[in-house]
């Protein structure tokens, strides 16, 4: 009885919840023959802080900052993704200056969400620099998000039909700095990085994500790019202003860790060409200018260029308190660093919303986990999870 | 010196064998101390080092440039409670850090860090340092076996796997070392990369009789597979803090764990000396004679004053390359990720054997042609 416990084959190992590399609370329960994974079981719900339910005891304005907890290192999308569902329920119209100050930030906190992920995904490789580089421009973006929101991580940021405020003096030519010089990081890098012997070895060919298995858990995201399915919805659906602003996506056809890597890296280099043409196509042009020129127009006119509707950064002044968008329902979608974010509200013409559902990209990654992972060596758990980019918070919500 | 020591024996009226037993110990008291001054500043060189190479400043609190940082951890790590967890193997729990220690220790003993300084100068010493390199990873199997912790037994079985693999082409390296010299003892092997070519006024340099140029390949090899040995990035599995927590030192704690952290980085240095001693001439002056000779030969005429000066200046060119050698290592550990376990052993078997063959073959043709010409 006790021998026979004791010459079992196979040994489970209990990775998490408190485990370096797990990037969170993920707990996976993994059975290993030797080095070799057999089986995986993921265990979630260790930073369940109930978002959905929530919502149903608070009112729509009480809800908002919640919303930015949802996943910490991407606040701007969720935020995002709530209040397009709630405009699009009270029929809200949002301003063109509001929609573009929207797309810089959501275009920057994509940045460093990616930069984030490379920071953690080199780091669980082993190799310590790229971590410190990675930050080191992470810090620049989070001080300009400090200087416009007030705060370093939850921004708070946006509002049903707009923004909170406009952006501050001197901003936008930090901000276009930032962009010329992020380029040349990129580089240093992919210098560090892209053509590492040893990198390459680690991820090529490791956690071949199939394009039929990335369809079949709803994989979205760049890991979907990474698998070379054309899916973006800045392109298919543009929300925002996307429409106005060409960019491309990067597709990768091997669709293992490596491309999943290089479509990140890609995509930062074009969200630093979005965020530039954004910067230079804003209606209204610098805060400084606009308000001058606002003041000496005083024309009163819809479509003027400077006090007219685009110009303005809320669409409607909407009373907190007594704030009811009529009943129906509402589904918006937003392209998040880690994949589709799908916010889905009910409203019955209270001021508290009936039902939030949100359908987050990293609770699909999670699930594919076991299926990469199966038959692999141990040391591969990194990289084909670091890989997949996932944020717990935003799995259990 | 012996002499005076048995005469203050004799004087205080102890009994000779007393004399005779701790005279060995000496040395070893030394070597002691050399190797915690060594390791308290190894620390602080790679953190600061470290810090250089990623953005940042290091620690600079402590002292003036953070200089007496890791004397304060040192001591935090003394006064730290030792936690032992309650199904381990409390003797193998306890012996395994020992076990991983004391060999270095002694290796400690073999290097000769000048023309005298040598603790323990034996004729197969080159021999011994690989005999008793190899006792550290039964202290991590131990470690590993015994904490009761999953993620240290594949630490420690990783060590296992990895020691294994990386011996081989590392002896091979050596052993073309051993060919080129024709002795094992260490310090012979230093004096053999003495002379230079021949009497030019450059050729004369001792850096064209360094093993290096010859066995250039074994180099490599040896550089390589004594990263691997002393289980650094990118070859640090045993302790892959992403995978295995912290591997085979996981459950451990205070003065155990110092003294992992303490065999880690000695090997580190230690290793540094093996490879400056093995292909860098050891504590010779790369160039034609010793400075300290050239530049005051004609001034001191005193030959007692001009070797002391030697002595000095040799320690200096030893410790100069060999912390070279280590800002290298250090600078690997910030540039590359990790390996895993099964790339790493067949890089090994693969790619590095095969070399070390090349290495050797080479090594043997071209000290045949040197004794064929020298006659």
């Amino acid at each position: 009885m006790a021998l026979e416990s004791t010459f079992k084959k196979e040994m489970i190992i209990n990775v998490g919840p408190q485990h370096p590399s797990t990037h969170g609370v993920l707990r996976l329960v993994m059975t290993l023959d030797g080095e070799i994974i057999k089986d995986t079981k993921p265990v979630i719900g260790y930073l369940h802080r109930g978002m959905e339910k929530l919502a149903e005891s608070r009112n729509y304005f009480q809800y908002l900052p919640m919303v930015d907890r949802i996943d910490y290192l991407s606040s701007f999308f969720c935020s995002a993704a709530f209040c397009y569902a709630v405009e699009s329920i009270a029929g809200i119209k949002v301003p063109k200056r509001a929609e573009y100050i929207r797309l810089i930030t959501m275009e920057f906190n994509r940045i460093t969400s990616h930069l984030m992920w490379l920071a953690a995904f080199l780091l669980d490789l082993g190799a310590t620099t790229p971590m410190f580089y990675a930050f080191r421009e992470r810090e620049d973006i989070v001080k300009l998000f400090e200087d416009l929101t007030g705060q370093r991580m939850m921004y708070n940021f946006y509002t049903f039909g707009g923004v909170k405020k406009d952006l501050p003096e001197g901003w936008m030519t930090k901000a276009l700095d930032l962009c010329k010089l992020m380029p040349k990081m990129f580089d240093e890098y992919e210098a560090i990085i892209t053509k590492n012997p040893i990198f390459m070895e680690r991820t090529k060919g490791v956690g071949v994500l199939t394009q039929k298995m990335a369809t079949d858990y709803a994989i979205t995201g760049a890991n979907i790019r990474g698998s070379g399915i054309d899916f973006d919805l800045r392109k298919t659906n543009p929300y925002s202003v996307y429409d106005e602003i060409e960019f491309n996506t990067h597709l990768s056809q091997n669709s293992d860790s490596y491309d999943r890597y290089m479509v990140r890296i890609a995509e930062m280099r074009e969200s630093v060409k979005i965020i530039e043409q954004a910067l230079k196509q804003i209606p209204g042009g610098t805060p400084e200018k606009l308000k001058v020129k606002s003041v000496n127009c005083g024309c009163k006119n819809e479509d003027c260029e400077f006090c007219g509707f685009d110009a303005q950064l809320v669409g409607k002044k909407l009373n907190a308190a007594v704030f009811k968008p009529p009943a129906g329902e509402a589904i918006s979608m937003i392209e998040a660093p880690r994949g589709i974010i799908t916010c889905y509200v009910v409203s019955d013409g209270t001021n508290k919303p009936s039902r939030v559902k949100w359908r987050t990209p990293s609770f699909s990654s999670v699930q594919v986990l076991p299926e990469l992972i199966k038959g692999k060596n141990y040391s591969d758990l990194m990289p084909i999870f670091g890989s997949l980019d996932v944020v717990l918070p935003e799995v259990d919500r | 010196m012996y002499d005076i020591y048995l005469e203050i024996f004799n004087k205080l009226g102890i009994p000779t064998i007393f004399a005779e037993i701790t005279w060995p110990v000496i040395p070893f008291i030394f070597v002691a101390i050399l190797l915690i001054l060594v390791v308290i500043f190894l620390v602080l060189m790679e953190r600061k080092v470290l810090a250089w190479l990623t953005v940042r400043k290091g620690p600079n609190r402590v002292g003036p440039f953070g200089f007496f940082q890791t004397i304060a951890d040192a001591i935090k790590l003394l006064c730290k409670e030792d936690i032992m967890s309650k199904d381990t193997n409390k003797i193998l729990f306890t012996l395994a850090p020992m076990i991983v220690f004391a060999p270095i220790m002694v290796i400690y003993g073999l290097m000769p860090f000048t023309e005298k300084f040598v603790a323990i100068n034996l004729a197969a010493g080159l021999f011994l340092v690989f005999a008793l390199s190899s006792i550290t990873t039964v202290g991590i199997v131990l470690a590993g076996w015994a904490s009761n912790n999953k993620y240290s037994l594949l630490g420690g079985m990783r060590s296992a796997a990895q020691a294994i693999s990386y011996e081989i082409p590392l002896v091979i390296a050596v052993l073309s070392i051993a060919v080129l010299a024709g002795t094992l003892n260490l310090s012979d092997i230093v004096v053999a990369q003495s002379g230079g070519v021949s009497d030019g006024v450059f050729l004369s340099w001792n850096v064209f009789s360094w093993n290096i140029i010859p066995a250039f390949i074994g180099f490599v090899v040896f550089f390589i597979c004594s990263i691997a040995e002393v289980n650094r990035i990118p070859f640090d599995l045993p302790e892959a803090e992403s995978e295995l927590v912290s591997g085979y030192n996981t459950e451990y704690s205070g003065m155990k764990f110092a003294l992992f952290f303490l065999a880690e980085y000695a090997a580190m240095f230690i290793m540094s000396v093996l490879i400056v001693t093995l292909f860098l001439g050891g504590y010779l002056s790369p160039f034609s004679d010793y400075l300290s000779v050239i530049l005051f030969q004609n001034i001191i005429h005193s030959q007692a004053i001009l070797d002391i000066f030697m002595h000095i200046e040799q320690g200096f060119w030893l410790i100069a390359k060999t912390y070279f050698v280590i800002f290298i290592i250090i600078w690997i550990r910030a540039t590359l990720p990790r390996l895993r376990a099964d790339q790493l052993m067949s890089f090994a078997w693969k790619f590095l054997l095969p070399l070390s063959l090349v290495n050797l073959t080479i090594v043997a043709v071209f000290k045949y042609f040197v004794t064929l010409m020298n006659g």
